[in-house]
């Protein structure tokens, strides 16, 4: 009961004609920022929060909560559209969306990326509602033991990601685990691998890598061939996915919202994996797993719900535990902070109608985001019938503009250029970046974790087999691994990575 | 000839109280070198507001983070001294970094034309909250007992729970074991699942966690008890001398921005600091403004000379002992 009544004070805060208002210009901004590759939620919330000053608190976070969701869902529109992944969370996406757009069925994808979206969004907002104070406990288990099997088990993971050859994934996976190293060494603070460039003394962005490797060398390789390009935008399809599609995509939607609200409450940014694993799980259990890669609509369905219901989900370390999982929930503690906020557990006890009010915003938001999208669709689509010649100087113009904003740094684009010329390389050679990103997102994290597990038990291997959860992960990659390599099913197996 | 120089000479001092005069005629730039949401940033941007307001330019911050700051101050030490970058430097790039960084681009004390600091936000002492010690005598006696059994956790190499914590630790006289984290925030989350003991950071990113008693307060490093957490005690009243440590953010123009228009600036910042609204939503972070004689271009000048002198030896022995 007491449910209820909460929820009843949030709709009643978010139901304000002002604060609609806000929810539905943040959802609005989001999605625009978010469909520009590059202009990432962290910029845009860091650009407009001098503007909430004259708000009230509650209405100032939702509106820039609306404009972090909001440029989840935009994110996906420019991943399916021209294979750009502005963020880690949308890798995934490119990797069928952008096959069914090539394949005429963009609508599809982006109708059925909306509607999986909002379903994750919906069960997210109740899930959290009913269960985020419990759920911080779940967080609570996870060392950086946990963290560090969790990964393993993402990597193993990631291998399925390949629609090539297994050994040219690996091999993918062990660069972007690589590529992870570079940067300031965590412990002593000296440069690794940094060639004296003070640029990279943080590390390797992920926006370059990501932009470079994917969407720029994807420019290179189409200029190649201009008469592909053509095929693509003779073909347009339907707007909506088909009553068929919708019934082939409810299960993946189901699952990855499971998976990826789970994953999202992990304090340390566990929502990257939802997406991925929410991937591998259909492709494994797919009846016929070879159309994945080719434009299976259940590749973008399940991690599009997997992604958003993380975005969502990411919200319970902030409100309950005070604790940001990501670049933009620390920008939220930020807001909180500058409106006068301290974040903390306490905000549920103390801020009650701030904290309801942005729950209930946030089913409102999904809402939004849904009517704003679904007819955006159309226009989106239309833009692929513009000529090549004209698309993709605007492309990289928008990207540059976007990879500039994020640090303010002209190296950054100038990384994206020498990404590009990696990643037509690699194109060129039939090696896959998807799973090179996957090792390189989970590699800082991985060897963060690994690092704390093993100070923490002054040298021990032991730690991560002896705390249950790790062990039980671990255990997880493994029998993983073993099935995947077994030689009795190795056929199965071809099957499913050579195609 | 003589004519000439005469001519320019009255020129050059003609042009500049007319470039006083007008100054700003344009937006000015404040470089913030770390990501948007943090300490640093929440105070640039508090400040910048009304700042604007007395200037009747915006006053716009530009987040260059990187490399402990250092990769956003080097870029404002670079800019040009017209007074329309300014940037704002904190205890880790104008007192820490000279000896974290041993190929730092700048020099805190010769490079810069110093405004005046801003505000600076107290540094606490937290441990787990089951952690056996119950007050600031016992926790030191816990800490010198267990020495490298201990886990000290902190927010990264150059940060200001760096800092701050292996200044703790040589004063107390313990050799911890340092668990390094990328952020406060991962830190606490351990710090509250019991994985690690203690540590030090800016009150700002703890009182939450102190007020819902998921971490266990210590003692504040000011002189002066802070009105946002009365009833935690000073060092100084705990029983610790020597551990006074803020983490003080402050104004910084490029070294050779002009005497008036630095003028301008600090005035403008002093008013910002003074200004209702703005006080209010610093009280509330529990950050301090800076006393009258605290305030201004001299005393930060003063300020980052004895701030550098100070840093430098513990933490230069400390990654020494770290190699």
């Amino acid at each position: 009961m007491d449910l209820m009544n909460n929820l009843a004070l949030g709709f009643g805060v978010a139901f304000t004609v002002q604060n609609l208002f806000l929810c539905f210009i943040g959802c609005m901004i989001g999605t625009l920022v978010g469909v520009l590759p590059g202009v990432g939620p962290v910029a845009t919330i860091a650009m407009l929060l001098p503007i909430t000053f004259g708000l009230d608190p509650t209405g100032a976070l939702i509106m820039l909560a609306g404009i972090y969701y909001g440029a989840q869902y935009g994110g996906s529109t420019t991943a399916i559209l021209v294979n750009i992944p502005g963020e880690a969370t949308s890798v995934v996406t490119t990797l069928d969306g952008h096959q069914m757009a090539k394949q005429g069925r963009a609508g599809a994808a982006l109708g059925i990326a909306a509607l999986g979206s909002f379903f994750a969004g919906c069960v997210a907002t109740v899930f959290i509602a009913a269960m985020g104070k419990p759920l911080t406990k779940l967080a609570q288990l996870f060392g950086p033991a946990e963290y560090f099997s969790l990964m393993v088990m993402g990597l193993v993971f990631s291998t399925v990601l390949a629609r090539g050859s297994i050994f040219k994934a690996l091999l993918m996976v062990f660069l972007g685990l690589l590529l992870a190293t570079v940067g300031t060494d965590l412990e002593t603070g000296q440069e690794r691998m940094t060639l004296g460039i003070q640029q990279l003394s943080d590390g390797v962005d992920f926006a370059p890598l990501a932009m470079g490797i994917f969407g720029f060398a994807e420019i290179i390789r189409n200029l190649e061939s201009p008469e592909a390009r053509d095929v693509v935008r003779g073909k347009i399809g339907k707007l909506m996915p088909s009553w068929a599609e919708i019934k082939q995509s409810t299960p993946p939607v189901l699952r990855g919202t499971f998976i990826g609200g789970l994953l999202g409450i992990l304090p340390g940014n566990g929502a990257v994996l939802g997406p991925f694993a929410s991937y591998t799980i259909e492709k494994k259990i797919a009846k016929d797993s070879s159309r994945f890669g080719k434009g299976a609509i259940e590749g973008v369905a399940g991690p599009e719900a997997a992604n958003n219901a993380g975005a969502q989900t990411a919200f319970i370390p902030l409100l309950t535990l005070g604790i940001p999982p990501n670049a933009v929930m620390a920008l939220m503690v930020g807001a909180m902070t500058i409106h006068g906020i301290i974040p903390g557990p306490q905000v549920m006890t103390k801020n009650p109608d701030l904290f309801w009010g942005m729950i209930a915003s946030m089913w409102i938001g999904n809402a939004m985001l849904v009517i704003i999208n679904l007819p955006l669709v159309g226009m989106w689509v239309k833009l692929l019938k513009v000529p090549y010649r004209l698309m993709f100087p605007a492309i990289l113009i928008f990207c540059c503009i976007g990879i500039y904003s994020i640090n303010n740094s002209v190296e950054d684009v100038y990384f994206t250029g020498f990404f590009a010329l990696v990643g037509y390389v690699l194109i060129k050679l039939g090696f896959e970046p998807a799973p090179m990103l996957l090792g390189f997102v989970l590699g800082k994290l991985m060897e963060e974790k690994l690092r704390q597990a093993l100070i923490l038990s002054r040298g021990s291997f032991m730690t991560f087999v002896e705390r249950p959860v790790s062990g039980v992960l671990l255990a997880i990659a493994v029998i993983m691994l073993v099935v995947a390599l077994l030689p009795s099913i190795n056929k199965k197996r071809d099957a499913v990575f050579q195609e | 000839m003589k004519k000439i120089v005469l001519a320019a000479a009255f020129a050059a001092l003609a042009a500049a109280p007319a470039l006083a005069q007008t100054y700003p005629t344009k937006p000015i730039t404040m470089i913030v070198p770390f990501a948007a949401g943090g300490p640093t940033d929440i105070i640039a941007r508090i400040v910048a507001e009304p700042m604007s307001r007395t200037l009747g330019q915006t006053v716009i911050i530009e987040n260059v983070a990187g490399a402990g700051g250092t990769t956003g101050i080097t870029r404002g030490a670079g800019a040009a001294a017209d007074g329309y970058t300014l940037m704002m430097g904190h205890m880790g790039t104008h007192g820490a970094a000279p000896a974290l960084y041993p190929n730092l681009k700048y020099n805190p004390a010769t490079d810069f034309a110093p405004v005046g600091v801003a505000a600076g936000t107290p540094i606490i002492i937290v441990g787990k909250k089951d952690h056996p010690a119950n007050n600031l005598k016992e926790f030191i006696d816990w800490a010198k007992k267990q020495g490298d059994k201990s886990n000290h956790a902190h927010a990264g190499v150059g940060s200001v729970s760096h800092s701050t914590g292996i200044l703790l630790n040589s004063i107390i006289g313990t050799k911890p074991t340092f668990i390094p984290y990328t952020g406060t925030g991962p830190a606490l989350n351990d710090m509250m699942s019991g994985q690690v003991d203690y540590m030090t950071d800016q009150i700002v990113n703890l009182v939450g966690q102190i007020n819902a008693g998921t971490v266990k307060a210590f003692a504040i490093a000011t002189p002066a008890r802070s009105p946002a957490l009365p009833n935690l005690p000073t060092t100084r009243e705990a029983g610790l001398d020597g551990y006074e440590v803020s983490a003080w953010n402050a104004v910084f123009a490029p070294k050779g921005t002009p005497a008036d228009v630095v003028a301008k600036l600090e005035a403008a910042l002093n008013a910002a600091i003074d200004d209702a609204g703005a006080k209010k939503r610093l009280d509330d972070l529990g950050a301090v403004a800076p006393a009258g004689a605290e305030r201004g271009s001299a005393a930060l000048q003063k300020l980052v000379e004895s701030e550098v002198a100070r840093w430098t030896p513990v933490l230069k022995a400390a990654m020494a002992a770290s190699k």
